[in-house]
């Protein structure tokens, strides 16, 4: 009997709107041609596999049917696009990187396929396309179960990361504090052991899926010694979100991604279990910075996706418009700024691409992942902020997709490490190797 | 009872593309252009897989006429739950020359190799929009036929079929084994998981047959004259009543001819 299927219970799609745009991306031109005989190996290659071509298409699809056309309306009220994320969940377009062997039952929607991060990346660029504020939350949850992929004991990925894969759960990476954001060795959260158990308390702020976390990955000084350095002062732990004394705050109003879930959470004398600890106490700081390497190419991507889709909305709006007797493509001024944006966006892809391609060759790729994350964050913003140039005054109006795209772009180069933390890494790195 | 079911998928230029007529006007550029599984096959998949979730069907297995690429859309059907497919290779000449009147002869010896109890297929492909392959089928095999169904339920070993027909809908009931072409709102297509997709790809459950041609492929061949774009539209002119409309008549046909010439 050929069932192969790893689950019976595939959920019906939503609504199949007929409304899916023409995608003019011309990176993907090539990766959705009809099979290709392969290349002979020239050792670079730019080439998809079959495999990687059909879960962008799946993702495209699903950014075209589900995600796009309500993307608008979750904007405006802010509420948390659950059922988008469940959706997406059912289809196993996120938690991908959870390895095979950590899925719990039998009868579950998704398991985790150990993806590569470039699989990933490619998903998320496509999901990013429809709208950043969901892809966002989906992404923080890669961002919150990456210190226990790389660094969880196996009772630890089991039980964590395995019930992800059982419902549409969340989680979250609880580092940044009001006080402390890119000098994460300034972090004030207090974690003190008392027997099998450290008591913690400190502040979070910014925290992306605050509200919605199942549990937090969270970074905490244990060591209070102020000479102490870094890479021994912090502890990692996993805290279930309804430990006692965990105080979730309110949802914060932000400029843009709004319908994605960011709070500020107290921890009052939180109890937990030692067995929570990621790898030991004074491991945490290695912990959290090592789970960037993995998470910027995703981030990168995102912020291409998003340029992307600022991209087509300005393309398709200059084939349209006519001032002066013409479409406005065909007066240079649009026509080159077209150019440019087109240049940035194929060079973020390329980017991202090869920062992904470099961690999951297995090497360190902090040089490339900051290149990819701050170049995209970067042209984001500048990109997006041209669409809303090529649509005129009809751009600064709301019932027009880019100026929201110009809002969500924003944060591109904030979050993640800024984009003066991005370039304080590359100059580190580049030195670092001039200097060998 | 097998409890088998075939579902006939075909491979086309995806909806959205802008279709090119060739320079040549010879046909339709495809070469570069994105296809897919045409939209009613989609349909007609979901439902047989929805059909072997209730345990009213034992296998779903999926076939496809057409070249080396046409096994994507078998793959995109093992993805959507089908558990098997079929490959039958047909490439270069024989695959321009392809039509329903082919397409039906092989599904009805697929039909009877394998023993179906039910063949579901779109009621139409959206490149010819023949609306002829189910129907087909159905004769040759003399079965029973259940198109533009927009409902389907097993009963026993009848089937219940409300149609999509011009006057409304049509409530019919007929005997298995059956053919039932699938129209639009019979249901809504799920997405094919990331899980699924990996399967499929891993897994090899397609088989390639080679069609026989002494029994498939040199009858009824219908050449193909020309192929040209229709005519840019014109603006029309404001007209009142009865001009108006024969105005808008007038204009913006569609141009193509074909010289039907069956010799069977």
């Amino acid at each position: 009997m050929h069932t192969y299927i790893f689950h019976t219970q595939v959920l019906r799609a939503g609504v199949w709107c007929g409304i899916r745009l023409q995608s003019s991306s011309t990176a993907t031109a090539s990766a959705t041609a009809s099979s290709s005989s392969p290349a002979p190996s020239l050792g670079f290659s730019f080439e998809l596999t079959d495999q990687q071509k059909e879960f962008q298409q799946l993702a495209r699809r699903f950014a075209q049917e589900e995600i796009i056309p309500v993307a608008p309306a979750y904007d405006k009220s802010g509420e948390y696009p659950f059922p988008i994320i469940k959706k997406a969940w059912e289809l196993g377009l996120f938690n991908g990187h959870i390895p095979q062997e950590y899925v719990q039952s039998q009868s579950y929607h998704t398991c985790g396929m150990g993806l590569s991060i470039f699989d990933s990346c490619l998903i998320t660029e496509e999901l990013a396309y429809g709208c950043t504020g969901m892809q966002t939350a989906m992404e923080a949850n890669s961002l919150g179960q990456m210190p226990v992929i790389i660094a969880g004991s196996d009772a630890q990925k089991k039980k964590y990361l395995g019930r992800l894969t059982e419902e549409p759960l969340m989680c979250a990476y609880c580092v940044t504090e009001p006080g402390a954001g890119s000098d994460v060795a300034g972090i004030k959260t207090r974690a003190v052991k008392m027997g099998d158990e450290y008591v913690v308390n400190g502040q979070k702020m910014w925290i992306t899926n605050g509200g919605k976390a199942n549990w937090y990955f969270l970074l905490a000084r244990t060591n209070s010694d102020p000479k102490c350095p870094a890479s021994k002062a912090f502890t990692g732990f996993i805290v279930d979100a309804d430990t006692p004394g965990v105080q979730i705050g309110r949802k914060e109003m932000n400029m843009g991604q709004r319908c994605s879930d960011t709070r500020g959470i107290t921890f009052e004398d939180v109890r937990i279990p030692k067995e929570n600890v990621l790898i030991g106490e004074g491991s945490g700081f290695k912990i959290a910075m090592g789970a960037f390497d993995n998470t910027r190419p995703p981030v990168a991507a995102g912020a291409t996706g998003l340029a992307q889709r600022a991209l087509d909305e300005a393309t398709s709006y200059a084939l349209e418009r006519k001032t002066f007797g013409k479409v406005i493509a065909e007066h240079q001024a649009v026509s080159f700024l077209l150019a440019e944006m087109v240049m940035k966006v194929e060079l973020a892809r390329m980017a991202y691409q090869r920062a992904a391609w470099e961690v999951d060759q297995g090497r360190r790729n902090t040089y490339y992942a900051s290149i990819a994350k701050a170049f995209a964050g970067d042209i984001a913003n500048q990109v997006a902020s041209d669409a809303v140039q090529v649509f005129g005054g009809n751009g600064f109006n709301s019932e027009y997709p880019v100026e929201k795209l110009m809002r969500d772009a924003k944060i591109y180069q904030i979050y993640e490490g800024t984009a003066q933390i991005q370039r304080l890494i590359i100059a580190r790195e580049h030195l670092g190797r001039a200097k060998k | 009872m097998s409890g088998r079911v075939l579902v006939g998928v075909k491979r086309v230029i995806d909806y959205a593309v802008k279709i090119r007529v060739k320079p040549d006007n010879t046909g339709v550029v495809t070469d570069g252009v994105k296809h897919s599984m045409n939209p009613f096959c989609e349909i007609a998949v979901e439902e047989a897989v929805k059909l072997k979730e209730k345990k009213l069907i034992k296998e779903v297995v999926a076939v496809s006429c057409g070249p080396q690429q046409s096994q994507e859309t078998i793959r995109t059907a093992l993805a959507m739950g089908a558990d098997r497919g079929i490959h039958v290779d047909v490439s270069g000449k024989d695959y321009e020359n392809l039509g329903p009147l082919q397409v039906s002869k092989i599904l009805a010896a697929l039909a009877k190799q394998e023993d179906a109890q039910l063949i579901l297929l779109g009621k139409q492909a959206i490149d010819d929009d023949c609306n002829q392959t189910g129907q087909m089928t159905a004769a040759l095999l003399d079965w029973p036929q259940g198109t533009f169904a927009s409902e389907v339920s097993l009963e026993g070993d009848k089937i219940n079929l409300v149609r999509e027909i011009d006057g409304g809908l049509e409530h019919i009931k007929i005997n298995t084994p059956a053919v039932i072409t699938a129209d639009l709102r019979l249901n809504t297509p799920r997405y094919a998981t990331l899980p699924n997709i990996m399967d499929s790809l891993m897994n090899n459950e397609t088989e390639l047959h080679k069609p026989n041609h002494r029994t498939s492929l040199c009858v009824g061949l219908i050449p193909l004259f020309e192929t040209v774009a229709p005519e840019d539209m014109q603006g029309g002119t404001d007209r009142s009543g009865a001009m108006l409309r024969h105005t808008v008549l007038q204009s913006g046909k569609p141009k193509r001819i074909i010289l039907s010439c069956l010799c069977i």
